[in-house]
């Protein structure tokens, strides 16, 4: 069987020095090449791995035709972030990890093809959603990241009026917020987005509900309420010394580096971290540690370390950004767990750094790190990132007192409608599964719009 | 736009031009339903016959041909008319009819003589069947008892027998289903025209011997330690195919149902520029499943969109002004060939290709790098066709 095709990644030096897409994409013959390894088994197990459940021999098999816009269609029935999913996806772990070719030789390259795809079709023009004729009903979404827009297109295209609140300018959500730009163009989700809300959904920009409009009135106003606002502030670690400004949370570096104009980034990142970058720290372990990592690299740091408390295998980041950080120059460290920012005068000096030892299997089921009597290390840093995670989104529950909480303490929804505990609200996304992929919450958002209207079908019945 | 993929054949109206044709998927009224469902237009039944006719299969009936890691580009069988005979056909077309009263039923058919024939028209139309099919053309364990190509190979025998099948028919159309086995498709084609029949279908199965067995010196499919000469389908037949559909287009006016290797949609985009009004599918669907209609629906769909079309009427025939003779094509066009050098990969192909058979007009420089020499090059477009890199070599006029 034929090798598997990669796509070219952007040079080195190129790639820590600016905010371009490394990943390049399939060329055609590439495209061709690929879609050719594709067996196009029966029942395939790639679709079972897919959280949407896209028909991937469906589409290539329209790739391995030239049918490169069918291909799209067809992808974009099942996910409308099929571009933005190409991209973030961590296919090795779903649908390629099914893939039957990798019993010949290695997994067909499905998020390459996807991708090829959905350029094709973005560089025509996406086909407009013809909406279904007006209910009558009225939604509000609260959220525009990926479940809420998700669920807004799959509502607006059936023809229930939809109103879409942000606490931010833009949609787009941990997409746009947190993901950066040289993993997602600016101009490739901004594209996606833009055919959503075209649609006929109703953007509402910069309004936080719980601060700017009232939840209960939401819940009056409208015929059902969507909540996909994902996480909420960091969880605030308790590390001696991490008061001080040099310390910051990638989550806020993030979202300021994710500024596509270069003069609102600089003037975002200054109101995150008014010094230089100098020698960087990330402590974490998850794909947001990498992410700051690399964009550290790329908003001019000197050095950047990843120090994490297990080891390289317990990792949550997924390895193929890993590898590539690795390639930048971004240096692991593994089995040091934060004890105390060292700082003079009120400048951040170093992390000094337990050393630990990898113990029995916790309650994730991995080891559990606990210290291994070593003495301390310490690592010297200008800046100090924490990237250890979000919280649940407080302010939803304090603005709908009745909402329950799952065991997690995220909202607790039927698994199958998506309903919560107050009639009429739906939710999903991160603020339901605490934090996962992109793909899962479309996965949700779509769920709950198809809860969503069962629900008003049973209370409100639609118009004519 | 909304693009209409129905389109009429012989008087029926197809809701897409793709029909699956006369085969082993076609063999019985569950496996039809299933392809109904799956979105095809229309079935063949798989041939039938009368009640006395002898058939026994052998096994295994199929071979296929590999073509480096690719899996039947071609597919020899062995296979013979179906077991199943008029008596349980007829119920099919009863069964099909009555659960697709929209979709479209026809039967094949194959007689030893005169009475054979008549008697399986006439029961299939009094069971509901759309149209008829006659295969004068399978090319192997049939002829050998006088039926299958021996009789698309005679210009005689084919205009005589799709008379006594025509006067038969007093409802349905007759489709004759002809063999690319003779030297003068046209005259065959000109001879169903003239027994007053209503459509052709083009091709039936090409004779072939796929392949031997190297280690035991038996060709495949292997039956016992024997072998047989058998019939040749897939996308390995369709330039022979295609072929045959242009020229019967361009020696009959008659509506015709193509047949021989169409796997996907820019197959079916072909054939329909080369005059065919119907499109049928086997061996495709044999190796990927009834699936494949939604490949073939989609890519005609966004083709038609493409081109600003909106029916699948508006292609038919467009290619066939373009096939001249031999003798009408230009000898004042002069291409040569334009090498792309930012692409070029230097794999020096094309190089091999013009040295060994071409006219030793690319030569390489220091660095590998082809180079077209316009005095030496014919513009013949070997090099073009060898290349691997996407659009590096193309042929310009000088």
């Amino acid at each position: 069987m034929a090798a598997r095709q990669t796509p070219d990644t952007l040079d080195i030096p190129t790639r820590v020095s600016t905010m371009e897409e490394v990943d390049r994409g399939l060329k055609p013959h590439q495209a061709l090449a690929e879609a050719g390894r594709c067996i196009f088994c029966h029942d395939a197990p790639c679709v079972k791995g897919c959280p949407v459940g896209i028909d991937i021999p469906g589409f290539i098999r329209r790739i391995s035709q030239r049918n490169m816009v069918g291909a799209a269609r067809l992808i974009r029935q099942s996910n409308p972030f099929g571009a933005v999913c190409a991209r973030v996806c961590p296919s090795e772990a779903q649908c390629e990890k099914g893939c039957t070719s990798a019993g010949l030789s290695e997994p067909v390259a499905i998020a390459c093809l996807q991708r090829y795809a959905m350029d094709q079709e973005m560089a025509r023009g996406i086909r407009p959603v013809a909406a279904a004729e007006p209910t009558g009903r009225k939604v509000a979404v609260i959220g525009a990241g990926p479940a809420g827009l998700a669920c807004s297109l799959a509502l607006a295209a059936a023809g229930e009026a939809v109103t879409l609140y942000d606490r931010s300018p833009q949609p787009g959500g941990v997409m746009r917020y947190g993901i950066p730009s040289y993993r997602l163009p600016r101009e490739v989700l901004d594209q996606e987005i833009a055919w959503i809300l075209s649609a006929g959904v109703q953007f509402v920009p910069n309004t936080e509900v719980g601060r700017d409009v009232d939840m209960a009135d939401l819940v009056r106003q409208y015929d059902a309420v969507f909540i996909g606002a994902g996480l909420g502030e960091p969880e605030s670690p308790s590390i001696p010394g991490a008061d001080v400004p040099g310390v910051i949370s990638a989550y806020s570096f993030l979202r300021a580096a994710g500024e596509p104009d270069e003069n609102t980034r600089q003037q975002a990142l200054g109101e995150v971290i008014a010094q230089p970058l100098g020698q960087v720290v990330v402590l974490g372990g998850g794909n947001v540690a990498v992410d700051a990592a690399c964009t550290a690299l790329r908003m001019g740091a000197e050095s950047v370390a990843v120090a994490y408390r297990r080891t390289r295998a317990e990792m949550p980041a997924w390895a193929e950004e890993v590898e590539l950080a690795e390639e930048e120059g971004v240096k692991l460290v593994f089995l040091l767990s934060p004890a105390e920012v060292l700082q003079a005068e009120g400048k951040v000096q170093g992390v000094r750094m337990t050393r630990m030892k990898l113990a029995e299997d916790d309650a994730s089921g991995r080891p559990r790190p606990v210290p291994s009597g070593e003495p301390d290390d310490t690592i010297a840093a200008d800046t100090v990132v924490l990237a250890f995670g979000q919280a649940p989104n407080e302010s939803i529950f304090s603005s709908l007192p009745s909402l329950a909480r799952s065991e997690s303490g995220m909202i607790a929804v039927d698994a199958d409608t998506a309903a919560t505990s107050v009639a009429g609200v739906f939710a999903g996304g991160d603020a339901v599964n605490g934090g996962t992929t992109v793909v899962q919450a479309v996965s949700e958002g779509l769920r709950a719009a198809e809860g969503i209207r069962a629900y008003l079908d049973s209370v409100t019945p639609a118009r004519g | 736009m909304s693009v209409d993929l129905s389109i009429k054949f012989a008087g029926i109206k197809f809701e897409n031009p793709f029909t699956l044709a006369a085969s082993p998927c076609t063999d019985n009224a569950e496996m039809v339903a299933r392809a109904f469902d799956a979105g095809w237009a229309a079935a063949v039944l798989k041939t039938t016959s009368v009640e006395e006719e002898v058939v026994e299969l052998v096994y295994p009936m199929m071979a296929g041909l590999d073509f480096e890691d690719k899996k039947v580009i071609g597919l020899q069988n062995i296979d013979l008319i179906s077991e199943r005979h008029i008596d349980q056909v007829e119920k099919d077309v009863r069964e099909l009819k009555k659960a697709y009263p929209h979709k479209v039923v026809g039967a094949s058919i194959m007689g030893q003589k005169k009475e054979h024939w008549q008697a399986l028209v006439r029961r299939l139309e009094a069971a509901g069947v759309d149209f008829i099919e006659c295969s004068f053309s399978c090319p192997h364990g049939m002829p050998e008892r006088g039926m299958g190509s021996t009789i698309g190979q005679d210009a005689e025998l084919t205009e005589r027998t799709a008379r006594w099948v025509k006067e038969a028919a007093s409802r349905v159309p007759v489709s004759i289903k002809v063999t690319p086995l003779v030297a003068d498709l046209p005259h065959i084609a000109r001879a169903v025209q003239k027994s007053g029949a209503d459509a052709i279908t083009a091709i039936n199965t090409v004779k072939c011997l796929i392949g031997v067995d190297i280690d035991n010196f038996v060709p495949y499919p292997v039956v016992d330690g024997k072998s047989s000469y058998g019939g040749y389908s897939g996308a390995a037949i369709k330039p022979i195919s295609l072929r045959c559909v242009a020229e019967i287009a361009k020696a009959v006016d008659m509506p015709i149902s193509a047949t021989g290797g169409i796997s996907t949609w820019r197959d079916a985009v072909e054939f329909l520029l080369c005059g065919a009004r119907n499109l049928q599918v086997c061996t495709a669907a044999m190796k990927h499943g009834f699936r494949i209609i939604e490949d073939l629906t989609d890519g005609l769909s966004v083709y038609l969109e493409d081109k600003g079309m909106s029916r699948v009427e508006e292609l038919v025939g467009l290619a066939l002004p373009n096939i001249v003779e031999h003798s009408h094509l230009s000898r004042e066009y002069k291409p040569v060939s334009k090498i792309n050098l930012e692409t070029c990969v230097k794999c020096d192909v094309c190089y091999i290709a013009c040295q060994d058979g071409g006219h030793q007009a690319i030569t390489l420089d220091d660095k590998r790098l082809p180079h077209v020499d316009e005095e030496k090059c014919v513009g013949c477009a070997m090099c073009a066709s060898v290349c691997p890199v996407f659009e590096c070599i193309q042929m310009a006029p000088r």
